[in-house]
């Protein structure tokens, strides 16, 4: 499996280096984006790895058809999406309380952007045709987020690819957690196509 | 496909409830289960005895999603009759049992209308159709909305606590 991670390893790097590139002309700003962890987790352990059951967060899910499919969800913790709300409107979002509309579709286009581009490298390096749905929003318990994403209905693979964003400007760092819970036989096909890949390196 | 176990530092005497998981209890236990979102969490209390449990299911019905490997307290038509038996193996009368109900939130807010958006709605009228078949009363509910909640049963008095972000507590 360690062959494998670090292949994902790399296209999330390559993904979010994509992602960094478009945020940086989208903010005017200089940001870097890293990619500290990328790892196969299995579904118990997901709450341990992202946080706590009830903390805040905000998420973003995407499912995804095609040649691959599954259900992606981003996470970011309530001060990383506060922080980045603030950055990109130039004004300072103090509590979800105050989270509007206008927030909401902020915190959807940087997921849109951060998980295309993500997906975008997958694509290239596979070749495969991956549709995107309409992403889905919402800012609750991490618990109530987790279970509520198809986790544990026996549809989805018990590994979930864990990768940790972490991206920063002028020393402010936004932490945020790509999961991809796989569709059953999905996760096979994708494992296929990187042993070809390894093979031919 | 496992069950999930949710640890969380917590108050002593609470006792955690997981994902796909059922607890039972007695006078002055407090059971508690976290982060219900679309999940159903289903008490059973009798006053006179004084016990009581909970249960948090995931899912409607067993035959449409399992693969006959899963846990049976995980969807609402299996786990919510092994609750019963528990409650009853403790001591509780069936007749004087009832039941209150929270959760089966829609989480997403979105455009795309697929079997993610209804899963709550359906686990809610799992949990009242099976609750019915067992001639058990619904006494209270907090169900659907778009948010998580963290449910309390406290079987010293049968009060269930609801907890919802940015809201105060309530009692059902």
């Amino acid at each position: 499996m360690q062959q494998y991670v670090d292949i994902l390893r790399e296209v999330g790097n390559i993904g979010i280096g994509n992602a960094a590139t478009a945020l940086a002309e989208f903010l005017s700003a200089k940001i870097s984006m890293t990619v500290p962890r990328t790892d196969f987790v299995p579904v118990e352990e997901v709450f341990a790895r992202v946080g706590r059951v009830e903390e805040l967060v905000a998420a973003i899910l995407l499912r995804i058809d095609g040649d691959l499919s599954g259900t992606i969800l981003f996470i970011f913790t309530e001060e990383s999406a506060l922080r980045l709300i603030s950055k990109i409107l130039g004004q300072p979002v103090a509590t979800i309380q105050e989270l509007g509309d206008m927030e909401e579709s902020v915190l959807m286009e940087i997921g849109n952007v951060l998980t295309g581009s993500f997906l975008n490298a997958i694509s290239a390096m596979t070749q495969f045709t991956i549709i995107p749905a309409v992403p889905l929003f919402t800012f609750d318990m991490l618990g109530s987020v987790i279970n509520s994403s198809l986790l544990g209905t026996g549809m989805v693979e018990d590994q979930v690819l864990l990768i940790e964003t972490l991206l920063s400007q002028e020393g402010n760092g936004v932490y945020g957690n790509l999961l991809f819970f796989f569709d059953i036989g999905s996760l096979d096909t994708l494992l296929e196509v990187l042993q070809t890949q390894l093979e031919n390196i | 496909m496992v069950a999930v176990n949710m640890t969380l530092l917590n108050c002593p005497g609470e006792i955690q409830v997981g994902i796909a998981d059922l607890k039972v209890g007695r006078e002055p236990a407090v059971l508690i289960t976290l982060g219900l979102g679309s999940c159903v969490g289903v008490a059973l209390y009798d006053p006179v005895k004084k016990v009581g449990g909970l249960l948090h299911i995931m899912l409607p019905r067993m035959s449409e999603f399992s693969r006959g490997t899963a846990k049976p307290a995980k969807f609402a038509d299996t786990g919510i009759p092994l609750l019963l038996e528990e409650v009853l193996k403790l001591g509780a009368n069936r007749r004087c049992l009832e039941a209150k109900i929270a959760g089966g939130a829609q989480m997403f807010s979105g455009l795309d209308k697929s079997f993610l958006l209804d899963i709550g709605d359906r686990n809610i009228s799992a949990v009242r159709d099976t609750l019915k078949d067992l001639r058990i009363r619904i006494a209270a509910e907090d169900v659907g909305g778009n948010n998580g909640r963290t449910m309390l049963l406290y079987t010293a008095t049968g009060r269930v606590i609801i907890k919802t972000l940015g809201t105060q507590k309530k009692e059902i």
